[in-house]
């Protein structure tokens, strides 16, 4: 102990002795603030950076006194308005999250076995990942495909290979969740066809489009069209399902990309919120009732590596959308002012260096998700950064859920950190900040001006720049990377390969097909589309009738393309 | 380009190396490469970034009209494969195998082994720090300055 520690320790024993001679009701020997202010002041901090992963200052201690002034109905209750301590009121007491892996690669026969694997272990709900021409809506037989077919997701370009994807497996009874955004009216047309020759009507199907266009010109890059047709065939998406697919979640508005693009915590919360609301006032001057439609939005965000500012960001993030749901935009139905998320362990947090340590790094950010409340949850294997997962790696990336859920207790009861000093306070912090930049994005004029004009695109970039600085410059630990290497830090471990073959089958798989359908109906829907394109009729029925004539992904693009053009992003660094 | 970035060991002004940071093929991850591409700039370079979805067509072009030292190709699709071949075999076409054929990316031990066998230059993975390619650049551009 040193000399001043020691003083300061010494006159504050002699002040508590005083009070006892006194009488005084302090008596007791009670700490006050002050006194470890004091007391701190003598002593030394370790050499360490002492800010989040997003670069936010952290105090050493917080006490009741960050929360003076805190409005109690702020944190409120489960499943009650604002939702901060959850969208629903018994939460993981009546139903876990959904263990749900993104899963997809090859052929829709390669990516079907692996599904079937998959619910054999467990899971309970499928997520579909899709090969790069896929997500750019272009075929496996077109010439900008060449060597990406099945790569890195699942390659389908017409409703016969969505009917192979889920062959065997009850579409009215598992949940389908599918990251595709550009092209995504067209692949949910392919998917409620696939149903309806499962026997299963659009009332029935579960699960989720990714859907959210906005994102994708801010961060991850997979659009087609410009942004007003795609906001309009969004809005037609929110339209269709509200009267014909109630239980479909038509859009996951995601502020996953956007993070692991590069952004900070609360420019995630605030992007992807501010993108969630732009939808809203979409389809509120679309003439829809916000009630109609609300209810069914679903968010998706980014679990990283800093424990207490992600589980803030889920909470602030309910309340922020439920306040703005009532108080804005004058939602009445308390389902239009609960938001509901899917969580994502942060990829661009796994190291390539000694693989096996992003199992660790995995099973944290899966128990922030948890702790924040996710309904759903992937997890993230240890090997990809190497290449696709391999099912030893897939599998234990779904253990650690189970071993979460099922054995640390976390899942017994509801928002255990509410009322923490410091996660209270950093989930107001995140709410205040989300707040101020949906202010400088309102000075844009709104998120589509800030798209056109490269902002999102350069705010995103400049964290990415930022916390590379701090990982090179060793500010920030990265256990493997920078500070506790081993010397050879690539250590070789089995990785999937997708065999070239598979691009070979699925060109040949496409040629087949277009040999074998009625190329006049083909023709005959794909121009009813074109024409439909040029009016503000609903696409979505006249998309189906495409998908159910077989015709491709790519041709209906194309159909609606022309009528649309594509869209140009603005190239800067 | 005529402007400077102070004497080499000679006290000759040397010129600046130019790059192009290019993403072939459909993939939109490109936070690796505007970080890169900032990280070249920052360390003197003259950085040309071509945007995303781009052909081997459209980077071999943008490298001769550029008039480019380097491409650095930025591939986490999975199709590294195809495009590093691809871009090496047009920029020998265009006469232009002179240029420095680098990148980065998720691209497995065994095939970077594989790419740079066949002439590609080095490939770095996750993790591997900005300075450490910007040294590799800077040696190969002396060493191609000597041997010219």
């Amino acid at each position: 102990m040193s000399t001043r520690e020691r003083k300061v320790l010494q006159r504050q024993k002699e002040r508590e002795a005083r009070l006892r001679d006194a009488g005084s009701e302090q008596a007791t020997p009670a700490a006050r603030v002050e006194d470890w202010q004091e007391l701190r002041s003598t002593l030394p901090e370790r050499d360490a950076p002492f800010t989040t992963v997003s670069g936010r200052p952290v105090e050493p201690l917080y006490t009741e006194r960050d929360r003076a002034g805190a409005d109690p109905a702020a944190i409120g209750l489960p499943g009650f308005f604002p939702f901060t301590r959850g969208p629903y009121a018994t939460m993981y007491r009546t139903r876990l999250w959904t263990m749900r892996q993104f899963a997809g690669f090859a052929t829709a026969q390669d990516t079907n076995a692996r599904y079937k694997y998959l619910l054999d272990h467990g899971q309970t709900g499928l997520s579909v990942a899709f090969d790069f021409p896929t997500l750019m809506g272009f075929d496996s037989d077109h010439p900008r495909s060449l060597g990406e077919v099945g790569v890195c997701g699942v390659a389908i370009s017409s409703l016969a290979d969505m009917e192979r994807l889920f062959e065997g497996i009850p579409l009215d009874q598992v949940s389908v969740s599918m990251t595709i955004n550009g092209p995504a009216i067209i692949l949910f047309c392919f998917f409620v066809a696939a149903a309806e020759k499962q026997g299963v009507a659009a009332e029935a199907i579960r699960g989720t489009a990714q859907n959210d266009i906005l994102k994708e010109y801010q961060a991850q890059h997979a659009w087609v069209f410009p942004p007003e047709p795609a906001l309009r065939c969004i809005v037609d998406m929110f339209a269709w399902c509200s009267e014909h697919a109630p239980k479909y979640n038509p859009i996951s508005i995601s502020g996953y990309h956007i993070r692991e693009a590069g952004a900070t915590a609360a420019q995630e919360l605030a992007f992807t919120l501010r993108n969630g609301f732009e939808y809203v006032e979409r389809g509120i001057a679309r003439g829809l009732d916000v009630d109609s439609f609300a209810p069914r939005l679903s968010f998706f965000f980014d679990v990283h590596n800093d424990f207490f500012e992600e589980i803030a960001k889920l909470r602030a993030a309910r309340r922020i959308w439920a306040r703005g749901m009532r108080e804005r935009y004058g939602a009445k139905d308390p389902e239009s002012w609960r938001l509901r998320t899917h969580a994502q362990t942060a990829g661009v947090t796994l190291t390539a260096q000694q693989a096996e340590n992003n199992i660790v790094r995995v099973a944290y950010q899966a128990m922030a998700a948890a702790l924040g409340g996710t309904q759903s949850l992937h997890t993230n294997s240890m090997d990809e950064t190497l290449a696709l997962p391999t099912e030893k790696a897939v599998r234990i990336a779904l253990r650690t859920q189970q071993i979460l859920a099922h054995e640390s207790g976390v899942a017994n009861t509801i928002d255990p950190l509410a009322g923490s000093y410091f996660v209270e306070t950093l989930t107001d912090q995140l709410e205040k900040d989300a707040l101020e930049i949906f202010a400088e994005i309102d000075e844009l004029g709104g998120v589509v001006p800030g798209i056109e004009q490269g902002w999102f695109q350069q705010q995103i970039a400049m964290s990415a720049m930022r916390q590379q600085r701090e990982v090179e410059a060793g500010e920030r630990v990265i256990v493997g990377v920078n500070d506790f290497t081993e010397g050879s830090e690539n250590i070789e471990i089995e990785t999937l390969r997708i065999d070239p073959a598979v691009e070979r089958r699925q060109v040949a798989s496409m040629a087949e097909l277009r040999a074998r359908r009625d190329a006049a109906r083909v023709q005959s829907t794909l121009a009813a589309l074109t024409e439909a394109s040029r009016s503000r009729e609903n696409l979505v029925p006249r998309i189906l009738e495409c998908a159910r004539a077989y015709a491709t992904l790519y041709e209906i693009r194309h159909a609606m393309e022309s009528v649309f053009g594509s869209y140009k992003e603005p190239v800067f660094f | 380009m005529t402007s400077t970035i102070g004497g080499g060991a000679s006290g000759v002004p040397e010129r600046k190396i130019r790059v192009l940071v290019a993403k072939p093929g459909l993939d939109g991850h490109d936070r690796g490469a505007k970080v890169i591409a900032s990280a070249f700039r920052d360390a003197g370079f003259e950085v040309i970034y071509t945007g995303l979805h781009q052909t081997p067509e459209m980077i071999v072009a943008a490298a001769v009209q550029e008039d480019v030292d380097v491409v650095a190709m930025s591939v986490l699709s999975g199709a590294h494969m195809t495009l590093f071949p691809r871009v090496q075999e047009l920029l020998a076409q265009a006469g232009a195998d002179h240029v420095l054929l680098t990148g980065g990316g998720i691209i497995p031990e065994e095939d970077v082994r594989a790419l740079e066998a066949r002439g590609v230059g080095k490939l770095f993975g996750p993790g591997t720090p900005t300075t450490t390619a910007i040294a590799y650049i800077r040696d190969w551009f002396a060493a191609s300055q000597k041997a010219s």
